[in-house]
Parts: structure tokens; C-alpha cells; sequence
């Protein structure tokens, strides 16, 4: 075990597998400075600029040249510096990546990682601070990945590299430079496979990515007031861990899905719709969930804090729901 | 006038009659996939590649099996010529089971990776970085292999052909931008909707060295294609080749083009890529009956395909959930 940051550990998970795999390599746009967030530091001196290639600003290219290198054998990992820059590369990724294998009847794989930090990152505003992983949960083809930790960021970054579908991993942006205690050494951590936070018999708390930290503040806040909720951070969205969600709400009866993209059309629905429909209506005392506003993430703070997720909020919809 | 056209060396004699052929099965295919779509054999639409034959048999008759070659929604006659099966091609159109992509993808999305084709697009513009890509992964795995990237004049006006060329001659891959310019961005002419001096132009800006030729040619588009592609190789850089040819059908076979200008098609009908080959084979002393054999085989041939395509099994409901991916696919449910 080693405390470092989110940034420190995804880097050495990406130097393992380049060591393991000549095929991996890295392209995206500031890789060879070390990346936006240290993820890359020192990476060119020890692979080449073959193997991690600064390109031109020129998304809709760097997704679409990641798709034709895997499509000749290679396992192109994916920067694309910030999740709010995929946009003008929509086309490469759910028209092509997304599609190449089913449009060609399985003869083509897009075995590629498309890295992308995602989330409030503060001050930083409507084109640099979105929280748009739902979006990606619709596409077919896709792996939607979202971690919360540090371990889980390495361990999910070995797993988009050695898996055959296109992985896109969701870094939680505002931790990246944070510390955590990451293992020497790293292993690959599964998709679909939610871990439980806390344990608790009052209410389940479903959260992912960003999400993680402010619910962990606000259920330990519940607890000092005698209310027990559990937590489980789902990891990843697609595919995501639908029986921990089921099987933790069949006992407490309790949903609250915390979630900082946008509470419209966002995943939190998603899940709180599946979990209905699987245990019936009369299986559940209370459902709720927190998201953003539908409003673009605005820069000035108290502007900023309306799509900000609130420990206090989430303590007072637990005990709200406990109540139920 | 039919344009004037140096006589053919002897010895390429063969090598011509290959080029006609290439060219004779583009049409023969497109003719009865057009025919039996307008019956009412198959859903959906064609984008029809008639009158444009030329290039992609002259260019793809310089490439190597291992070349790759990106493609466009007018993509039959570069699948045909890079070497793809016309019967699972036919069966596709006829979205069968033994399509080349088992029905998934339609007219607008063949691909066939075992002769390095790596695929049509329904999206203008969307090989172009799929290309730069293939030809950077293939220098990467140490391979010479080249990749011929088809588009039309269209694309030129989207980004990321712009994205691409840049891309392409930053990190010096062996990519043959390959511009089909018909003069048609859809329903529309180009020439209405594209400022500057056309492509060649564009990419030289970049540092992309650009040829042009008679696209509806075939033996001035095999020779500059010779040339391109062996620098390309070699000198491991882009380069473009620019063939100007002629769109017969609309953007779809069910497109009237009541746009387009009057006595146009007469004249291009004048310049039909076989009909030129034709003439010069005749001159250079081939004979009728040697043409004739080769249309009467081609015309076996995409028969059959067809034959073969109409008596191929559907596929069943349950073969919409395959091939979507490993993890999280869904499960078909009768």
C-alpha cells in the first residue's frame, strides 16, 4: 500500500500495461508534457514518442485515429483531456466506435480506452465542468465506466486496456490530484461489479464517481443521528451491478440515488426504475434522488454550489426517507 | 468529342483486360442491385457508384492484399475491387444471414476485413480519421502496408478532412487520400457550396503533395496510382490523388436529380469509363469476342450473387443481440 494521488495511480497502472502489451499506446492532445493532470509525467521517456503521441487539437481525429489503429491490431488508449471535448468527436465514438463491430456483423473489434475526466472541477464552468456519463449509457457497444477511488481507477484502467469492447472510463476529475492508499501492486478491477462503502439497514444510498465523497460525509453525518444507510458505489454504469442495488433495497426498502449530473433524464432514474419493476412497487416504502438542476454548470461560487452536491442535503434526505 | 487517349503498350494488354473487368463487375452489380431494390426485393437504398468505376479499379489494382482501404456510402465499387466477395456483398443488400455482415449493416456498411477492407460509411467525412489511424497503428506494428482512403468532394468540407490531412502529414503515414470528386455534394453541386481552388489545393496547404487525374480513366488512374502509392510506400508520407468522374444516379438510385444541369449526362454518358477502356482495348487490337467473354462471365457471376442472395436464410430475431459487445449485452428474449 502507497498513499498517492488519482493521477499517480492511474499512471502506473497504464506503465504495467504498456510494459506487458507493445500493442498499448497512448494518443491525445499534452500527453508528452505529462497530461493535463500528471497521468502521463515521464511516460515519454520511458516509451517513446511512438507510444505516447501529443497530437494536434483535433478530437473528432484523435477518437477516429484510436478506432482505425485498433482496427489494424494495435490498443490504442484514448486522452481526451476533459469529458466536455468528446463532443466535437461524437461522430468517431457513437457513430464508428461504438458501432464498428455489430454495422460489420463481428469482423471488426474496437478494442479501445477513451479516457475522459469528468465532473465538477470548481470554477471552471459550463464547457469544462459537465457531468455527462449518462449519455453514454444509451449508446450500445459502449462500457461506461466510473470510478470513486483511487485503486479503482488504476485497477479500471488495466481492465479498459485488456478488454476487447470500447471502454470509456470517467475520471473523477476533481479528485484526481487527491491522495489515496493504492496497492503496489495493481490489479484489474471488474465492471458490473458494485462494492459496498458502508453497510447499513435503513436506507440504500446508490452513487458513482464524484458522487462517492459528499454521500460517504452525509451518511456518516445520518449515523451519528442513529440512522444507518448503506452505500454502494456502483463503479460503472453499463454494465452495472443490478443485484447489489436489488438486494440492498429488497432489505432496507429505501432508495436515494445521489448523482451529480443532471437529475433529468440521468441514470439515477434508470436505476430507481429497474429497481421497481424487479421488486414491485409495494416491495418499497420510499425512493428519492439528488442531482443537478437543469441548468448549465454555472462559474461564480454561489452560482456554482445550485449544481453542487451538499453532504447536509444528503443527510436530510436519508433522514427524510427513514422517516417513510 | 470523345476525349483523345494515347494508345496502349502491347504488354499491359492483360492488365487492361483486368482493369475492364474490375470495372464491368462494379457495374453489372450496381445495375442488378439497383434493379432489384427498384422490385422491391430489399428495403432501404442504394447510393449507387455508376459512372465512377474507374477509380477504384484503377487504384485498388496497385494495392497489395495486406493494404487497407476506408470507404464511403458509395462504397460497392471499392469492396468489389479491393476483393471482396460480390455474393456475401449481393447478400447483404438483400440483408441475409450470409451477408457480409449477416444483414447487420445493409448496403451503407460493408466491410470486409479479410481482404482489408475495413469498411463503407454512412457518415461523410467518417473514414478519414479511421485512416490516419489504421495507416499510424500499421507504422507502429512496423508494417509498410499502405491505406487507400476513399471520399467524395463532399467530405472536403467537413472537418475532419481538414483533421486528417494535417494528421496524416504531421506524423508522415502512408495514407493515399483517394478524392472521388463527381461534382455532387448530396443533392446539391459542390461548386455551389465549397469555396477555393478544390481539393488537390487544400491538401497541398498541408504539406500533402497532390496529383490529379481523369477519373473516368482507368488507365491514367492505374498509372498515377502506380506512382502515388510506390512513393507512398516508400517515402512513407501521404499523398493525394484527385480523380475527377462523374455521378450517373442520383445521391440515391431513387433520386431523380431533377438538379441536375441540362445536357450534362448526355456529354458524361460520352466519357463512361468502359465505354473509354473499351474503344482503346478495340484499338490496341483486343478482340470483341474477348470483351464479349469477360461481360458474359462478370454477368454469370453477379447473377448468381443475386440468385445466391435471393434463396439466403433471414436472419433470425435473436441475431440483433450479437456482436454488440462482450460486456453488458443484452439477451434476446422470445
Amino acid at each position: 500500500m502507497a498513499v498517492m494521488t488519482f493521477a499517480e495511480a492511474t499512471r502506473r497502472a497504464l506503465a504495467q500495461e504498456m510494459r506487458r502489451d507493445g500493442r498499448v499506446w497512448v494518443l491525445g492532445e499534452d500527453v508528452r508534457f505529462g497530461g493535463v493532470f500528471g497521468q502521463y509525467a515521464g511516460l515519454v521517456g520511458e516509451f517513446g514518442p511512438d507510444r505516447i503521441v501529443d497530437t494536434p487539437i483535433a478530437e473528432s481525429t484523435i477518437m477516429g485515429a484510436g478506432l482505425g489503429a485498433a482496427l489494424v491490431g494495435t490498443r490504442p488508449v484514448i486522452e481526451m483531456r476533459i469529458a466536455d471535448f468528446v463532443l466535437p468527436a461524437m461522430d468517431e465514438l457513437v457513430n464508428q466506435i461504438a458501432k464498428v463491430r455489430y454495422m460489420f456483423g463481428g469482423q471488426a473489434r474496437a478494442s479501445v480506452v477513451i479516457r475522459m475526466p469528468h465532473g465538477l472541477l470548481p470554477g471552471s464552468a459550463a464547457q469544462h465542468s459537465q457531468t455527462i456519463e449518462n449519455w453514454f449509457v444509451n449508446v450500445p457497444g459502449l462500457v461506461v465506466a466510473a470510478p470513486a477511488t483511487a485503486a479503482d481507477h488504476a485497477g479500471m484502467l488495466i481492465s479498459a486496456i485488456r478488454s476487447d469492447d470500447p471502454v470509456i472510463l470517467f475520471e473523477a476529475k476533481g479528485y484526481l490530484k487527491q491522495k489515496e492508499d493504492v496497492p503496489d501492486d495493481i490489479e484489474p478491477v471488474p465492471f458490473g461489479v458494485a462494492v459496498r462503502r458502508r453497510e447499513g439497514r435503513d436506507v440504500t444510498v446508490v452513487t458513482w464517481s464524484q458522487g462517492l465523497k459528499p454521500v460517504l460525509e452525509g451518511v456518516d453525518a445520518a449515523r451519528q443521528e442513529g440512522v444507518d444507510a448503506e452505500v454502494i458505489d456502483l463503479r460503472s454504469l453499463w454494465p452495472w451491478d443490478v443485484e447489489a442495488v436489488v438486494s440492498s433495497v429488497e432489505r432496507t426498502k429505501r432508495l436515494l440515488v445521489v448523482q451529480e449530473g443532471g437529475k433529468v433524464g440521468g441514470f439515477g432514474s434508470e436505476i430507481i426504475a429497474t429497481v421497481i419493476e424487479r421488486l414491485g412497487p409495494q416491495a418499497i416504502k420510499a425512493v428519492r434522488q439528488i442531482g443537478a438542476p437543469r441548468i448549465p454548470v454555472p462559474f461564480s461560487k454561489p452560482l456554482e454550489a445550485e449544481v453542487t452536491l451538499h453532504p447536509d442535503a444528503i443527510k436530510a434526505a436519508i433522514a427524510q426517507l427513514a422517516k417513510s | 468529342m470523345p476525349p483523345q487517349t494515347p494508345p496502349l503498350r502491347q504488354n499491359t494488354k492483360a492488365h487492361h483486360l483486368e482493369l475492364y473487368r474490375t470495372m464491368q463487375r462494379i457495374r453489372v452489380f450496381e445495375e442488378i442491385a439497383v434493379e432489384v431494390h427498384r422490385a422491391g426485393e430489399f428495403n432501404g437504398y442504394l447510393h449507387p457508384s455508376t459512372g465512377q468505376e474507374a477509380v477504384p479499379a484503377g487504384v485498388c489494382a496497385n494495392l497489395r492484399p495486406d493494404d487497407r482501404l476506408t470507404s464511403t456510402h458509395r462504397g460497392h465499387g471499392h469492396g468489389l475491387a479491393k476483393g471482396a466477395d460480390a455474393t456475401r456483398m449481393m447478400a447483404e443488400l438483400y440483408g441475409r444471414a450470409t451477408g457480409a455482415c449477416g444483414g447487420k449493416g445493409g448496403s451503407m456498411h460493408i466491410a470486409d476485413f479479410s481482404v482489408g477492407m475495413l469498411g463503407a460509411n454512412g457518415i461523410v467525412a467518417g473514414g478519414l480519421p479511421i485512416a490516419v489511424g489504421a495507416a499510424q497503428g500499421l507504422k507502429l506494428l512496423g508494417s509498410d502496408a499502405v491505406v487507400a482512403c476513399f471520399f467524395g468532394d463532399g467530405s472536403t468540407n467537413r472537418g475532419p478532412f481538414l483533421e486528417a490531412l494535417n494528421w496524416a502529414s504531421l506524423y508522415k503515414l502512408r495514407v493515399v487520400f483517394v478524392c472521388e470528386d463527381n461534382g455532387f455534394s448530396a443533392f446539391t453541386y459542390s461548386d455551389q457550396t465549397t469555396a477555393g481552388n478544390g481539393p488537390p489545393e487544400r491538401a497541398r496547404s498541408l504539406g500533402v503533395e497532390a496529383v490529379s487525374v481523369d477519373g473516368n480513366d482507368v488507365v491514367a488512374v492505374d498509372e498515377a496510382a502506380r506512382d502515388v502509392i510506390a512513393a507512398v510506400r516508400a517515402e512513407c508520407r501521404p499523398m493525394m490523388l484527385h480523380a475527377r468522374t462523374y455521378r450517373w444516379y442520383g445521391h440515391t438510385s431513387m433520386d431523380p436529380v431533377a438538379y441536375r444541369r441540362a445536357g450534362e449526362m448526355e456529354r458524361e454518358k460520352l466519357r463512361d469509363p468502359l465505354l473509354l477502356l473499351r474503344r482503346r482495348l478495340i484499338e490496341a487490337g483486343v478482340s470483341e469476342g474477348d470483351i464479349g467473354a469477360i461481360d458474359r462471365e462478370v454477368a454469370n457471376e453477379m447473377a448468381a450473387a443475386r440468385d445466391a442472395a435471393r434463396s439466403a436464410p433471414l436472419p433470425k430475431a435473436r441475431d440483433a443481440y450479437s456482436d454488440v459487445q462482450d460486456l453488458g449485452a443484452v439477451q434476446w428474449q422470445s
